[in-house]
């Protein structure tokens, strides 16, 4: 097991910046996910720490050694593929213990090893089949268990579970985090799923455009994201926004929105009056036909009963609301309520530059 | 179905139907061959056309030297193209476009145009009337389509197959030799293959470079049947049929590596 250290790191393929310098310190047997949307640069950024990509700037350590000029086979790491890259034409023991076999270990020590890993991992009949002959989900503990077997410093996945169904990506998401649990291993995890991030992470780290955007332990980050982009892309039904200016009167400042709204800003806020911000407030922090003073009209537009819980779309002027309730509300289409934000959940950002204020 | 099969088997019989008529016509005795008419299959059959050409002629002769440059071509190919279209497909590297071009420019030209300028390089070399001559050409003019081939081959294979190897421990060689090559045995197979029957039916060059009965290829030798005032058919048709033979052999050793779907199960199902 070993630390990671990513330096100012850089990476361009020709003319087209993919990283502009990602610093990042991980610490040995932490698990942290790397979350962007698509094309981010998280692969590139794996790959590098995997050695598969050249570096153009900054340094990479894995434990106090600087990998930069190290070939990925003496890093003492493993990954894990998206698409799996089984040898097709080896057996799951083989797979599992083509490492080992590559590192000259004797025959009866790569069979106890895989014994192990195979067992753990649930494989132990499937030892002599082909890939080919194993369904997508145990593919993925092949490759799981492939990783595990030789005992690297460093766990690398690149959107491990993507190519599963949705019930088994649930249960392997489960699996891999109580054999992080169980193994103590580092592991950097790659993922564009923020349920993922969110449950797996000890840290998450939000990238966008080439660009680390906070990193911070998952609750840290839903709580308190440090721009509008991990706002909006952390949670799940997304934080609501609203443009506005900020403006004020005797009881405080609010946000001023188009349609005489007026949404109330906590006092402890940097967003001073006459700044054009953006309000967020996550749909669970909105309480409906709350009589507060800071509550705001609008009109009821969809209701969605999961069963656990209620979405509830309403416009707020011109602007569409989802609110989030474990209760069942009893709301027809186009009834009016009133909407209140839990002032201490309240989220400004600066309307050009996005950083919360 | 019936229509499918109807159509296809339709198909092969046009196809093969010269094939039918080769065989007929090297069984068939000389006497009879103008005398019956048009017959589906002589009232006599006989082997003295097989004897002829396998005990008196050169045939055997040409056969060996066509083995020895097909095999030879198609194995110089297979590696230079394997090699060429893994660089293809694996790495970028300046003039990279310019080198794939030119290579298919040369696919582009009839081969008529070069052959004077190519005798002409020859002649100096010392390269005409031998077999060596004859397979720096054959080498020269089929490694180009091939290297493309084997290119299709390696991209078949996902790159993190290899990457895959080169974090469990292997060098990129290693990862070739373990990994890739044993995905592209099929592909290999194909190459070599195509190489062989394009070498072994190859005419125009062989009629130019060679002229020595000692290291004439057989579809040179196949013309020597025909003699300056008669055709001999039957003994012709004998060679013809013997000349199929390798081909054939060729076909049912490679045609286990032509299987399809060893890749299959590599990545996601
Ligand atoms: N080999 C490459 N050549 C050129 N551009 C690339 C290459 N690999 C990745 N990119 C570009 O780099 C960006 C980041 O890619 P990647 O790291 O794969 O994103 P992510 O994994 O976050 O979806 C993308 O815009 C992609 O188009
Ligand atoms: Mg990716």
């Amino acid at each position: 097991m070993a630390a990671v250290s990513i330096d100012r790191v850089h990476k361009s393929y020709g003319s087209v910046g993919v990283l502009h310098g990602v610093s990042l310190e991980i610490d040995d047997g932490e698990f942290v996910v790397l979350v962007g949307p698509s094309g981010c640069g998280k692969s590139t950024l794996l790959r590098m720490i995997a050695g598969l990509e050249a570096i153009n700037a900054g340094d990479i350590r894995i434990g106090d050694r600087v990998v930069n000029n190290v070939a990925p086979k003496d890093r003492d790491i493993a990954m894990v593929f998206q698409n799996y890259a089984l040898y097709p034409h080896m057996s799951v023991s083989s797979n599992m213990g083509f490492s080992m076999e590559l590192r000259r270990f004797a025959k009866s020590m790569i069979d106890s090893a895989v014994g192990r890993a195979a067992a753990t991992l649930g494989l132990g009949e499937l030892l002599q089949r082909r890939p080919r002959e194993l369904s997508g989900g145990q593919r993925q503990r092949v490759a799981m268990g492939r990783a595990i077997v030789r005992q690297p410093q460093v766990f690398l996945f690149d959107e491990p579970l993507s190519n599963l169904d949705a019930k088994l990506r649930v249960q392997m998401r489960t699996e891999i985090k109580a054999l992080h649990q169980e193994l103590k291993t580092t592991a950097v995890y790659v993922t564009h799923d923020q349920v993922e991030a969110m449950t797996m992470a000890d840290r998450i780290v939000v990238m966008h455009g080439g660009i680390m955007q906070q990193v911070g332990p998952p609750l840290e980050v839903y709580d308190r994201p440090a721009n509008k982009f991990v706002a909006g892309f952390i949670g799940s039904p997304a934080m609501n926004f609203f443009d506005g200016v900020v403006a004020a009167n005797g009881a405080g400042r609010y946000v001023a929105m188009g349609g005489d709204v007026r949404l109330p800003i906590p006092d402890n806020s940097r967003a001073e009056v006459g700044r054009r911000v953006t309000y967020g407030v996550r749909p669970e922090s909105i309480r409906i036909d709350a009589d507060d003073a800071g509550s705001v009209p609008a009109s009821v537009e969809v209701i969605e009963p999961t069963g656990l819980s209620t979405l509830v779309y309403s416009k707020v002027a011109d602007a569409l609301v989802c609110t989030f309730t474990m209760e069942r509300p009893d709301l027809e289409r186009g009834q009016p309520i009133r909407l209140a934000p839990d002032l201490a959940r309240v989220h400004v950002f600066d309307a050009d530059s996005g950083e919360r204020l | 179905m019936v229509g499918h099969y109807g159509a296809l088997a339709l198909y092969v019989l046009f196809a093969l139907f010269p094939l039918y008529w080769l065989l007929k016509i090297s069984v068939t005795p000389n006497s009879l061959l103008y005398t019956e008419g048009i017959t589906m299959w002589p009232s006599v059959t006989t082997w003295e056309n097989y004897r002829f050409v396998l005990l008196q002629s050169d045939f055997p002769a040409f056969f060996k030297n066509s083995v020895i440059v097909s095999l030879g071509t198609a194995a110089i190919v297979t590696v230079l193209a394997a090699a060429t279209g893994y660089a293809f497909s694996r790495f970028q590297f300046t003039g990279k476009t310019l080198v794939m071009f030119v290579l298919l420019l040369t696919q582009m030209f009839p081969l008529v145009m070069l052959i004077a300028p190519i005798f002409r390089l020859m002649v100096p070399l010392g390269l005409t009337d031998n077999l060596t001559g004859l397979i720096v050409v054959y080498v020269a003019f089929n490694t180009p389509f091939a290297a493309f081939l084997m290119q299709s081959f390696f991209d078949g294979i996902p790159r993190e197959l290899e990457e895959a190897a080169m974090i469990d421990g292997c060098t990129r060689l290693t990862a070739l030799r373990r990994v890739i090559l044993p995905l592209t045995l099929p592909g290999m197979g194909a190459t070599l293959g195509f190489v062989f029957t394009a070498a072994w039916s190859e005419l125009l060059f062989a009629l130019m470079l060679i002229n020595s009965t000692d290291a004439m290829t057989f579809p040179v030798g196949l013309l020597t049947f025909v003699s300056k005032f008669s055709v001999d058919f039957g003994q012709m048709m004998a060679a013809g049929v013997l000349a199929l033979v390798p081909a054939c052999l060729f076909f049912a050793f490679i045609q286990r590596y032509l299987i399809q779907g060893l890749t299959a199960g590599a990545v996601k199902g």
